[in-house]
């Protein structure tokens, strides 16, 4: 290519990229951990609160969520400017799946069976998002139960492999078993943001953060 | 993976780190979930990247099946940040860190305990 077709070339991709508005897509920041955390409890809390829809049923049987779920331009203001993000609930993320833990759950065999094959489904396609699709994370953790698990572990290690930002928040602070402490020595490498999806305690720092790690 | 004759027992397969060099990730893969498959424990001498870990999740996953496979359990020391090979090696698909890694059927492991300098099995038969 000539020295002028070069030129051009350059002017041409530079004007395509001011005016795609490529830099103003909001970031896609997906919700992950591991099952029953409450990123469903936590995915709704943030799309009632800012666009007043709820993304997703909330359940205690594990693995309610099994297709991720986006909702798009979710706009968080904080201090006189306006965040935009895609927030994507995810399936949690587990190394085995078994029906009868449904069936523990009071359901038929084939239900069961069913709801444990789309399980599967769920968690490799939250895999997949977190390698090709996702900008940013929120990882949602049971503030009442050991973080110290091999799922937390490999999928922050993922995600630093990955050079994502992100955000640790211990959820369900509401409950009396909740220890903060526990999880921020878990991963003392991330910011950790105590909080209730359920009650929606302490979201006002939970969107501070989202603002200024995601922003 | 060559399958020792057992009735009763657990084959257990330790996998140095030299068996694994040259192989793609799929390759590995494979090789640790067809072992674990067989009912076998998979104690890998230098563990797996994160990436790979990622795809090893996504392949059991597919691989579930209600009548007999209900996925893994999986343990390994943390990784070390004082070799963590820094951002260009991980930007070149190198990672110079290695952790003993443990992976066997769900099924079969009763219980998968590790701190930072022990990982403790319980193992049941098929």
């Amino acid at each position: 290519m000539g020295l002028f077709a070069e030129l051009r070339q350059s002017i041409s991709d530079v004007t395509a990229s001011l005016f795609s508005g490529e830099a103003d897509e909001p970031k896609r920041i997906g919700i992950y951990g591991p099952p029953n955390a409450g990123k469903t409890t936590l995915a709704n809390r943030i799309a009632r609160d800012w666009t007043g829809d709820a993304i997703g049923p909330e359940s205690h049987v594990p693995h309610e969520t099994r297709r991720a779920r986006r909702k798009e331009n979710v706009e968080i203001e904080r201090d006189g400017r306006t965040v935009s993000i895609d927030i994507v609930d995810t399936p949690g993320v587990a190394t085995k799946v078994d029906y009868e833990e449904f069936v523990e759950h009071g359901m038929e065999k084939d239900e069961a069976v069913r709801r444990s094959r789309e399980a599967t489904e769920g968690v490799a396609e939250a895999m997949h998002w977190l390698r090709e699709d996702v900008d940013g994370v929120i990882y949602v953790l049971d503030a009442t139960t050991d973080p110290f698990t091999q799922v937390n572990t490999m999928l922050i290690g993922i995600i630093e492999s990955r050079d994502l930002p992100v955000l640790i928040l211990a959820n369900k602070t509401d409950l009396e078993d909740a220890n903060i402490q526990r999880i921020k020595n878990a991963f003392p490498q991330h910011d950790t943001i105590p909080l209730s999806a359920l009650e929606g305690d302490n979201m006002d720092e939970v969107y501070d953060e989202i603002a200024t790690k995601f922003g | 993976m060559p399958e020792i004759e057992h009735e009763d027992g657990v084959q257990i397969d330790f996998i140095s780190g030299e068996r694994m060099e040259g192989k793609t990730s799929m390759e590995k893969i494979r090789l640790i979930l067809d072992g674990v498959h067989d009912g076998n424990i998979v104690v890998l001498e230098r563990g797996l990247s994160p990436d790979e870990e990622s795809k090893l999740i996504e392949v059991t996953m597919s691989e579930i099946n209600p009548d007999g496979f209900s996925g893994i359990e999986i343990e390994s020391f943390p990784r070390s940040e004082t070799n963590d090979g820094g951002f260009l090696n991980r930007l070149m698909g190198k990672n110079s860190s290695s952790k003993l890694t443990v992976i066997g059927p769900a099924n079969q492991i009763k219980s998968l305990h590790k701190d930072d300098t022990l990982i403790s099995a319980l193992i049941s038969r098929k």
